[in-house]
């Protein structure tokens, strides 16, 4: 039987659209240089909080910003009918013990930088599907525990390549919900793995370009739009590299969506003179989807976004061995 | 069309991408990156002949010299790293403050202090080589090597 709801070959297309009815951001101690810092609800004063790890930090970090997405509207833990949520880390630690917290039931989610995006369309289809009423999508990352457990320790003296991305500390969370006020998530696309045969741990940007130029492509295809029809087209964190890339492949491909496309991991880093190449990390594009540019939504200074996150699906053992890293990029169309 | 042409026009797609990549990616600044290594680098080496003149003129033979100096030399190394600077020295100076002595020192301390919070027999213990271990390895191999190539240059 057919859905009604599927269009083309990866798109759904929402006929009662979920709405986002609250979202946070947290962002670190570098983050919060950004010209952004205004529209972040808490920035940490530094990278351990009083924890006595870094993984726990990030643990905290995810709980906090569920807890100030929740109290916007007033709610509480248990109001949350089902927790998505992602990391970074092996076994996507943070989320699971941010959930043990929750005590609500949980879906963990493994997207590398795409998994705030892979959060909102499964909650989405959740919701619209009629399955739930109300849940929280997040996703967190911290600086340090990715360098240690991707690249040196933390205290290693290495020279960073010029185009090597900043993994991001930063988190976002949001509220899905049937019914309420606030922007609405409209369509999807779900992304499929693109490895264009990348083997530099340094050049994620260089992975991921490709997976966004076929995600975004497939988007305006099977829902037959063009890119006039988005006020902003934002990818994931491409950083800068990735981004040229990017732009480099709609022309190829001619697909034009130039006037109005960004990077979070591009944005999120404006200004900020120690990071070579934009950020990553899937707390970037996730504190950048959830403060700023929602926080434009409900201002209604943007009326449609299309928001494209990108993840390297990398491996340190997989690289090691000689595989190249898969690419993937997951569009969520948000209106007014 | 046959699998065999399709894999062959991925390759194709592959190595063009690969190209553009190329052509985008951001140069290292060589030059620079290399005046920076020989300051720094080389500031480290006269701090560690200042330091060996030192012990000489304390009346020590060369070679309990040479020794005290590696061993001054790793532990401001260690110092450096525990007090967080030597990671900064390193993001301006590259293989300047790698190849010296300190480089070698901060790898395993910063090692240590990375996985200290996984306990000492597990953490610290099985992984404090972790960066620094190839260095260890392939240096006994290169010792064998030119004891056996000693050994058999005296038998000649």
């Amino acid at each position: 039987m057919l859905s009604g709801k599927k269009r083309g070959l990866q798109s759904i297309e929402f006929l009662q659209a979920p709405i986002i009815s609250s979202s946070a951001s947290v962002a670190g101690p570098l983050e919060s240089k950004s010209s952004w810092a205004e529209d972040f609800d808490w920035i940490m004063e530094d990278y351990l909080l009083g924890e006595s790890s870094w993984e726990r930090t990030e643990t905290k970090v995810l709980q906090q910003v569920i807890q100030i997405a929740l109290d916007k509207q007033q709610l509480s833990f248990e109001d949350i009918e089902v927790f998505l949520a992602g990391d970074l880390l092996d076994q996507i630690i943070s989320s699971n013990y941010t959930a043990r917290e929750l005590k609500t039931p949980f879906l963990g989610l493994y997207g590398a930088c795409s998994t705030m995006a892979e959060a909102i369309l499964i909650g989405a289809m959740l919701v619209e599907g009629g399955f739930f009423t109300r849940l929280v999508a997040a996703a967190g990352s911290h600086h340090y525990t990715a360098e240690r457990q991707f690249r040196f320790p933390t205290e290693q003296g290495v020279q960073p390549a010029p185009y090597s991305q900043w993994t991001a500390t930063a988190a976002g969370a949001l509220v899905l919900e049937a019914q309420g006020n606030g922007p609405r998530v409209s369509s999807i696309t779900i992304g499929r793995i693109v490895d264009m045969n990348q083997k530099d741990a340094n050049n994620l940007g260089a992975a991921m370009a490709p997976a966004a130029a076929d995600t975004i492509h497939r988007h305006f295809l099977d829902l037959n739009r063009d890119s006039d029809y988005y006020d902003l087209v934002v990818t994931g964190d491409l950083g800068l590299v990735g981004q040229d890339l990017l732009e480099e492949l709609f022309v190829q491909q001619g697909v034009v969506p130039k006037p109005n496309i960004s990077d979070c991991g591009v944005l999120l880093y404006d200004g900020i003179p120690e990071v070579n190449a934009g950020g990553s990390g899937c707390g970037c594009s996730a504190c950048m989807l959830c403060g700023p540019l929602l926080k434009k939504m409900y201002r209604g200074d943007l009326q449609r976004l299309l928001f494209v996150a990108t993840g390297a699906l990398m491996s340190p053992t997989s690289t090691n061995q000689g595989e190249s890293i898969p690419g993937i990029a997951h569009a969520v169309a948000i209106e007014i | 069309m046959t699998p065999d042409s399709n894999e062959e026009r991925k390759k194709i797609e592959e190595q063009e991408y690969q190209q553009l990549v190329e052509q985008v990616r951001p140069r290292p600044n060589i030059l620079l990156n290399c005046i920076w290594a020989f300051i720094i680098g080389g500031l480290i080496c006269t701090l560690g002949q200042l330091i060996l003149d030192y012990f000489r003129a304390q009346g020590m033979s060369m070679e309990d010299a040479g020794a005290m100096t590696a061993v001054s030399m790793i532990f401001l190394g260690a110092l450096l790293t525990g007090l967080g600077w030597y990671d900064e020295l390193g993001k301006k100076a590259g293989a300047g403050s790698i190849i010296p002595i300190t480089g070698f020192a901060n790898a395993i301390v910063a090692s240590a202090m990375e996985y200290k919070r996984e306990g000492y027999i597990f953490g610290v213990g099985a992984r404090i080589f972790s960066i620094a271990g190839p260095t260890l390895l392939f240096g006994f191999v290169a010792a064998v090597i030119i004891g056996l190539v000693k050994y058999l240059t005296m038998l000649w």
